[in-house]
């Protein structure tokens, strides 16, 4: 019984975690949270450059997991380009080239 | 040690962009400085020196700005192989200074990373220390430097504090004999690249206490100038006082140095005997020369503004601003700058497209920059306009001849975005380079680097445009002198020369868009550069000094042009290649005869096919 609160508590918070997990391209200004996972998938072939090498630049940049992030603002056409706070550096960047770039949002 | 001179050493400066390694560079070096271009690369080499208090000379190249070592634009990969003693034609660095800005270390940590494991002596100057000071952030110097392994120098570069120490530990480096490791140093892989940052965090975190009284000032101003309204409303003003600035300010300037130019000619003309040394010195030399540098005092005020918003950070949030607005068109939001340059000019404008890392999208920039309307149009627009235009108010308030001058403009930037919206579907398929830029904290520039960057422009402009125009200027000249006019002519003697031989050849293509035969003959001398075409139709019809009197040209072209010759020639001048020192400028920054070629082939197509459609259209109306 006990053994049970504890799971479905656990899965709880997994499921939590899940759903707080997004994409850096689909965050909005005021979102903040920690930087999860930085991948290399995304539109191969549509960045100028393949996806591995636009996921160094982006760790170069200090895209890296466990950097504190928060989105600052964005631009006026499609809400494109964004710029965020990374640490203590800001950085502007296409939403296209920041799907790879998965957020932890903090709880609210 | 004697007296007599130590062997010269080569100091090499690294670091991240906004680092204030210029500056640094500026207060070791002062006005010791060189600038040329790395051999075979269009990448700007600025090179300075410096003495030691040992009698040293330390010859102190300052290296294009980088994250890392993995070079991905022409400028990164000058630094790499600069870094690795690899550069063609340049000898390996004896000392690296890594150039950091104090209040920002994570990235730097990185690239120090980096640099150690290239193995050669380093000495670490954080710079900016006074501002990393007022924010309240601790370093504990002595033990960064004996976790880095190099010794540390604090520096602020704007006031000149710490040079002296940073030039002591460079040349204690070298009297020490200090040769460094053996490289080591690998083009990281990802993997590679978050070790090396956990390593920066972790150096970060044992040695760096964060700012106690962060800057705040950025984040209000940004949330002012990135404003996706309010950015773009400022950013427009800024756009419009800068312009008024370049017009109105520089006209004085710009009138002085034209009158001075004409004075010269004069002087010349009248202190030599009549001939061909003096005809080839005031028509060739003197006026060619001098119809460039006029638009001197314009770039100058351009550059200014340019300069100081650089310095205080707002271009990057320009180009923020402006990714998505040009991004539509298939243009890097870097390239903003250039295409705003080009509107007094676009030779310093192609010269700048240095920023944009992408081999396509500056290709496209370069081919697109002409099209912006350069302030060599407006004395051609002027009189046009002046002479067929009828200065009548339109829906009360705006003025005709301004509208049909704001039109023009108006075809030059929609008709740029076109070309190179169409160049990205046609023939560079695929996607856009990444955009990501540090958008750097704001600073108040400092005067003095200021005025030193301005200098070093204009400088840059005269030498490298005069070395360029010169040649094409003899050619032109050549082609209106000779041969001269035979005895007992009665045409000007432009009408018996190679470029009148041409314009009478050529005439039969350019009727069909309503050209007669004196102005094909004008737009050649024209190609000197845009506005000469006016003295030059000036000549044609024989209207002595035609810069005096601009009224009396525009008379003359009422009587013999008809209204859609008139549009016509204004069209073909949205688009008209006609400028021999642009075309020069694309060779020397493409190293190729290609691109020049394409851009002259593209623009006269353009230029033809705007005044066939104008002038024909025009005559439907009934104003042939």
């Amino acid at each position: 019984m006990h053994d049970m609160i504890a799971d479905s508590a656990k899965v709880l918070a997994a499921v939590d975690e899940a759903a707080r997990t997004v994409r850096l391209s689909a965050a909005r200004p005021g979102d903040r949270g920690v930087i999860v996972d930085v991948r290399a998938e995304s539109h191969p072939g549509d960045h100028g450059v393949n996806v591995d090498e636009l996921q160094r630049r982006l760790l170069e940049f200090g895209f890296v997991e466990g950097a504190r992030i928060e989105v600052l603002h964005e631009g006026a056409i499609w809400r494109d380009p964004i710029a965020v706070r990374l640490d203590d550096m800001r950085i502007g960047l296409r939403r296209r080239d920041a799907e790879d770039v998965w957020i932890l949002l903090d709880p609210q | 040690m004697s007296d007599a001179a130590l062997p010269t050493a080569r100091v090499a400066l690294v670091g991240n962009p906004n680092s204030g390694k210029t500056a640094l560079f500026n207060a070791l070096t002062g006005s010791r400085q060189k600038v040329a271009n790395y051999a075979g690369v269009t990448v700007e080499r600025k090179e300075g020196q410096v003495f030691t208090g040992a009698g040293r000379t330390l010859s102190v190249l300052d290296l294009p700005g980088t994250y890392s070592l993995r070079a991905r634009s022409p400028d990164e990969v000058v630094t790499r192989d600069a870094v690795l003693g690899k550069l063609a034609g340049e000898e390996p660095p004896d000392v690296l200074v890594c150039v950091a800005d104090a209040t920002n270390l994570r990235l730097v940590l990185r690239l120090i990373l980096e640099l150690k494991a290239v193995g050669r002596p380093m000495v670490l100057a954080l710079n900016m220390y006074d501002i990393a000071q007022r924010q309240g952030l601790r370093i504990d110097l002595d033990g960064l430097s004996r976790d880095l392994g190099c010794p540390i120098v604090t520096t602020v570069a704007t006031r000149k504090r710490g040079i002296d120490d940073l030039v002591a530990q460079v040349e204690g480096l070298i009297a020490a004999g200090a040769i460094g490791a053996e490289n080591s140093w690998r083009e990281p892989d990802a993997g590679q690249i978050r070790d090396a940052h956990r390593e920066a965090q972790r150096i970060l975190k044992a040695h760096v206490r964060p700012p106690e009284r962060p800057d705040t000032f950025t984040g209000k101003v940004d949330s002012l100038l990135l404003h996706p309204v309010a950015g773009l409303a400022i950013l427009l003003t800024l756009l419009f006082v800068m312009f008024q600035a370049v017009f109105t300010w520089s006209k004085a300037a710009g009138d002085l140095m034209s009158d001075g130019f004409a004075a010269l000619g004069g002087f010349v003309a009248a202190h030599l005997p009549a001939g061909l040394m003096t005809s080839f010195l005031t028509d060739g030399v003197i006026s060619g020369v001098g119809s460039v540098i006029v638009f001197l005092p314009q770039i100058l005020v351009l550059f200014f503004f340019i300069i100081l918003l650089e310095d205080f950070g707002y271009m990057a949030r320009a180009a923020f601003l402006m990714d998505r607005i040009m991004g539509g068109a298939g243009l890097h939001g870097r390239a903003f700058i250039p295409l705003l340059s080009s509107f007094a000019c676009a030779i310093p404008g192609i010269m700048s497209t240095r920023v944009i890392d992408n081999k396509r999208d500056r290709l496209t920039t370069i081919m697109v920059a002409p099209l912006m309307t350069c302030s060599a149009r407006i004395p051609v627009y002027t009189l046009i306009i002046s002479a067929f235009i009828p200065n009548r108010t339109v829906l009360g308030v705006l003025s005709l001849p301004g509208l049909v001058m704001f039109g023009l403009y108006a075809a030059g930037i929609v008709s740029a975005l076109a070309v190179s919206f169409v160049t990205r579907r046609l023939f560079w398929r695929g996607a856009v380079e990444p955009f990501l830029m540090e958008l750097p904290a704001y600073k108040l520039p400092d005067p003095l680097n200021v005025l030193r960057s301005l200098y070093l422009r204009g400088k840059i402009f005269i030498t490298r445009a005069g070395t360029i125009i010169f040649p094409m200027m003899i050619l032109v000249w050549f082609l209106s002198s000779f041969p001269g006019a035979p005895a007992g002519a009665t045409d000007p003697a432009i009408n018996y020369s190679l470029a009148g031989r041409i314009g009478h050849l050529l005439q039969p293509l350019l009727a069909p868009i309503g050209f007669n035969w004196q102005m094909t003959v004008a737009l050649i001398p024209g190609f000197a550069a845009r506005e000469v075409a006016v003295a030059a139709l000036g000549t044609v019809y024989a209207i002595g000094a035609a810069d005096a009197s601009p009224g009396a040209l525009a008379t003359t072209l009422q009587h013999n042009w008809s209204i859609a010759t008139g549009l016509a020639f204004l069209a073909w001048y949205v688009f008209a290649p006609q400028c021999a020192s642009t075309i020069g400028v694309v060779k020397r920054e493409t190293n190729s005869w290609l691109w020049p070629a394409v851009m002259l082939a593209y623009m006269t197509a353009l230029a033809y096919l705007a005044a066939f459609v104008v002038y024909q259209t025009a005559r439907a109306f009934g104003l042939g």
